[in-house]
């Protein structure tokens, strides 16, 4: 047959008209974008019994139940536990993004040592009898040259039976140096040992007031036990409760109150020695549960008249005058206080002067008012026979210089740690133990921090997670994760009543972790006489057990043990503590004319733990932007020094430098900075390394002149075009 | 296609109240929806245009200078438009029927493995609530162990949104067929943001049922194209005539405004009439 050139062009196109009458072209594309979609690696999740297992969240404070969805022996899901005291149900962003912190890929999934350069991340698997082993031989090393004190540890808590066991092992070791990480609980267990006279620490029947008068404190930004203090905000809303936020900045707590009072930062204690000074005045307050107020009076009258206070905190006269009157007439007053969510210690003057201003209202161990409450005492453990090595320990001075000296009044000054150890401490240290704490992200001034844990010979860290802290050490030896272990969870977190919940294993270990309890007992067991003696349990569940005594049961079947009836640490208030200096932010005015302030919220953790991927992804655009972080800065602020919105602006404070981008926010007062703490990781994964500022790469503690923990608020800085 | 629409109400109109003067802006309505439907995630999430989040919380601000100025969270899931009959704007340009108005419920569903990417619907959604699969998901080692069979994940090219966790609906519904009950319980079906929210500022139920507590909160004026009797509540261009079913609420005027493009002399709370 001969192809001319007709009969081509006829094949070819009555062929195209053809296959295109025919469904072939649209099943092919049909198919190429099916076939393109359905990958093998687009995961399948398998189907299987569903149960749900209860237990409690210790990833903060706050104490909440959690009830934990499992489908076929895997966790899905993390709800919040009905029924219970805390949270009823509710549950915050960082208790919902739990699973990802188990099954994440940061987890120290073995006992490891490290071979490389600190900090180059080369590690080698060991078994724990070996890990045990190199832990032991060094500690016992030490202790038999009578350097027992130069061990230290740091601790994220020192409240239930796994802290308790790190201070026993301390104590039996012949070390003083058990420290805790800083946080609000240090003034204010200060505060209520200066005020009531006893160790304890303070609640507040906030559901039950009907006039919150909050001095900076992050009511919905994660302040006490968040998921509580959310469900009161709500509940106030629902009664018409007047809620006063007084903070310079409007945070989503001032945004959610009644009235937001901006104040000078760093004068929130004026004002409220102001409105104390009017109440007085006017005699419109309550002496039943104040003593020392007649020799107080007049400094008090003298120090703060209105018009002075005004000065100082930029809240005008009939403002003071208005809140004085609203808050000594309300029914119910409750004043709160503890910046954001309270992670910083503050300054004892701070704090009392609002418990004072409680104590003015007539609403210590009122219904709706401020209950001192003494520790949780269940733990009975016999004390620890001490030999001759350990006693000569425990007699030498604290690293960090708690308990003496011009610091009698601080138990524990995680903040001096990096000064005592980069050469101002009484002897170097050569070990230091890191539980549930990240020191070298979340102390401040992390430069020196990092710095002096270059110095230290010798750092074992317990953590989960491949954190900024355990970067830095020389063993690892995890500790499992919440949802894999048991234990006690004191809560304190300001609630009125005492309360204990039960972490108990939802999912078996996903790796090859040991309980740090469970790691203590064997290390001392390990060790021999005198330290095995302190430690007669065969396991740390035993250790549980036992030291739960009765309220075992309840804590099984209910997860929760709840003492409602509180023996309160005092009924009367010893006016005290507020004729301290006001701590002044550092940096010279000319040379730093701003102010930087770190602000709290409840999408990022700003604790121990990073945060979770799906917790990264709520963070506005313009928090975090790419790997950029932000300031907020008054536009008026940003003008002068030729800066909008998103440009890169270079910020420096006496501590440090940083490049940041600007966004613009009206709700700052103009000179003041904001930024969020909780950022700026270098360790964990891509999904948040690198991520924005830390912020204590340019805050340096400052301290309280009555105690010496770390009362900064802020900063003076300087912002610049980049 | 108008013709296929019959005029019969639905049997169950599910919808929410959510509470802006409650809500605070924390998030956990937004990680709850993640973990409940298997959201992907991926290393920077800070392109908000292609960061997948079914729900998502805007942050309203009242424009004025310190100290007056004023803040509001306003959480968006999708609205699941109800339109004029079941014509809500996403379904009326889906040429693969992936998504539906659902007369049942209510919801407008979303089935991915119809869906093939051309992405109409997102552009016709007033509310950017549907998000595209740019790529494929993927979870770090390990983490696909939390993934719930409940919900199908996703895959590269296709289009996703709220379904108001019809998942939870389906197996309330088999549980209640076996209760021998005629309707779902108001508590036996609730999403996963309404569940989380710790400051119980979302509320989800029947909004034609009187006994259910969105109903009694939004009261629902069928005459006035489903316009809420209460007068802190709105919808959120409320007089394009999407009908939506989230409504909001506020006592703040400022607020109530900046939930449509209100010229400076009109008021707030009308309603466009159905013109067909």
């Amino acid at each position: 047959m001969k192809v001319d050139r007709r009969s081509f062009l006829s094949f070819v196109i009555g062929g195209a008209a053809g296959t295109a009458l025919s469904p072939l072209p649209w099943k092919l594309m049909d198919d190429s974008s099916i076939w393109s979609q359905m990958w093998p690696w687009t995961p399948v999740p398998p189907d299987g019994e569903v149960v749900y297992e209860d237990s409690t969240c210790t990833l903060c404070p706050g104490g909440c139940g959690i009830s934990v969805r499992k489908v076929d022996n895997r966790a899905v899901k993390i709800e919040g536990k009905q029924g219970h005291p805390i949270n009823d149900g509710g549950i915050c962003i960082l208790g919902l993004s739990g699973l990802q912190m188990l099954y994440g890929p940061t987890r120290v999934k073995s006992p490891m040592k490290r071979i490389g350069e600190r900090g180059d991340g080369q590690w080698q698997k060991i078994s724990w009898d070996e890990a045990i082993a190199i832990l032991t031989e060094k500690l016992i090393d030490i202790r038999d040259k009578g350097e027992a004190h130069t061990v230290a540890a740091i601790a994220g808590s020192d409240s239930g039976t796994v802290p308790a066991l790190i201070q026993r092992f301390m104590t039996a070791y012949g070390s003083p140096n058990f420290m805790r990480t800083p946080s609000g609980r240090d003034a204010d267990e200060l505060a209520v040992n200066t005020l009531f006279g006893d160790q304890g620490r303070t609640g507040f029947d906030v559901e039950n007031a009907d006039y919150i008068l909050s001095f900076g404190s992050g009511i919905v930004d994660g302040w006490g036990s968040p998921v509580r203090m959310f469900r009161a905000s709500s509940l106030w809303k629902d009664k018409k409760t007047t809620v006063v936020q007084v903070e310079p900045r409007l945070s989503n707590s001032a945004a959610k109150a009644t009235r937001w009072v901006p104040v000078n930062p760093g004068t929130e204690a004026d004002l409220a020695l102001g409105i104390a000074a009017v109440m007085v005045s006017r005699n419109m307050i309550d002496t039943g549960t104040v003593s020392g107020l007649s020799s107080w009076k007049s400094d008090l009258l003298a120090e703060y008249a209105t018009e002075k206070v005004s000065q100082t905190t930029g809240v005008a006269a009939e403002v003071i005058a208005e809140l004085a009157k609203d808050f000594a007439g309300a029914n119910r007053p409750l004043a709160l206080c503890g910046r954001g969510k309270a992670q910083t210690a503050g300054s004892l003057r701070d704090i009392a002067a609002v418990y004072a201003l409680n104590a003015l209202a007539g609403n210590i161990n009122q219904k709706g008012g401020m209950w001192p409450i003494p520790e949780a005492d269940y733990i009975q453990w016999p004390n620890v026979a001490t030999d001759n090595l350990a006693s000569a320990g425990l007699s030498q001075p604290r690293i960090d210089g708690a308990g003496a000296g011009k610091y009698a009044q601080a138990r524990y000054l995680a903040s001096r740690l990096a000064d005592a150890v980069n050469g101002n401490g009484p002897y170097p240290l050569q070990v230091l133990l890191v539980a549930s704490a990240n020191p070298c992200h979340d102390l401040p001034d992390t430069q020196r921090v990092k710095e002096a844990f270059a110095r230290i010979p010798f750092i074992v860290s317990f953590s989960s997670f491949h954190d900024e802290t355990a970067a830095m050490a020389d063993l690892l030896l995890p500790d499992h994760v919440y949802l894999e272990r048991y234990e006690d969870v004191p809560v304190g977190a300001g609630l009125a009543q005492q309360m204990i919940g039960l972490s108990r294993p939802v999912v078996s270990p996903q790796f090859n972790t040991r309980h740090l309890g469970e790691t203590l007992i064997t290390a001392a067991k390990a060790m021999g006489e005198p330290m095995a003696d302190a430690f007669p349990w065969d396991d740390y569940e035993t250790c549980l057990e036992e030291t739960l005594a009765e309220k075992w049961d309840t804590l099984m079947e209910d997860g929760v043990w709840v003492q409602a009836d509180i023996d309160p640490v005092g009924d009367t208030l010893q006016l005290a503590g507020m004729d301290a200096e006001a701590v002044q932010a550092e940096g010279d005015v000319n040379s730093f004319p701003l102010l930087l302030l770190p602000y709290d919220t409840i999408r990022l953790t700003s604790g121990y733990i990073g945060e979770a991927p799906f917790m990264i992804k709520t963070v506005a655009d313009t928090v975090i932007k790419g790997n950029d972080g932000f300031v907020e800065v008054n536009p008026q602020t940003a003008r002068a020094a030729g800066l909008g919105q998103g440009d890169m602006a270079t910020l420096t404070t006496p501590r440090g430098e940083a490049r940041v981008k600007i966004h613009l926010f009206e709700g700052i007062q103009p000179g003041v900075l904001a930024m969020a703490r909780g950022l700026g990781h270098t360790a964990y994964d891509a999904f948040l390394a690198g991520k924005g500022v830390n912020i204590n790469t340019l805050i340096g503690p400052v301290e309280d002149p009555s105690s010496g923990h770390d009362a900064a608020w802020g900063i003076r800085a300087t912002l610049s075009k980049a | 296609m108008k013709n296929e629409h019959n005029d019969t109400p639905p049997v169950m109109k599910f919808g929410m109240a959510i509470d802006l003067d409650k809500c605070t802006g924390c998030g956990a309505c937004m990680v709850a929806c993640m973990s409940e439907n298997n959201i992907p995630f991926k290393e920077d999430e800070s392109d908000k245009l292609v960061s997948i989040t079914w729900m998502r919380i805007f942050k309203l601000s009242n424009g004025k200078s310190f100290p007056d100025t004023d803040i509001c969270y306003l959480p968006r899931p999708c609205q699941h438009c109800e339109g004029h009959g079941g014509h809500s704007p996403c379904v009326s340009v889906c040429p693969a029927t992936a998504t539906d108005y659902s007369r049942e419920t209510g919801i407008v569903s979303q089935i991915v493995t119809r869906c093939f990417g051309c992405r109409y619907c997102m552009g016709a959604c007033p509310y950017h609530a549907r998000y595209f699969n740019w790529w494929d998901p993927v979870w770090p080692d390990g983490m696909e162990k939390y993934l719930s069979p409940n919900v199908s994940p996703r895959m590269r090219g296709v289009v996703e949104k709220c379904s108001f966790c019809f998942h939870r609906y389906q197996l309330a519904k088999n549980k209640a067929y076996l209760d021998g009950e005629r309707r779902v319980p108001e508590a036996a079906y609730q999403t996963a943001c309404t569940q989380a929210c710790p400051a119980g500022a979302i509320v989800f139920g029947d909004l034609n049922n009187p006994e259910h507590q969105v109903h009694q909160i939004v009261k629902p004026d069928p005459d006035n194209g489903n316009r809420s009797r209460n007068p802190r509540a709105f919808r959120l261009l409320e007089r394009t005539g999407t009908n939506t079913k989230v409504y909001y609420l506020s006592n703040r005027e400022w607020v109530r405004r900046a939930g449509d493009n209100y010229l400076a002399h009109e008021m707030t709370g009308q309603v466009s009439k159905p013109h067909h």
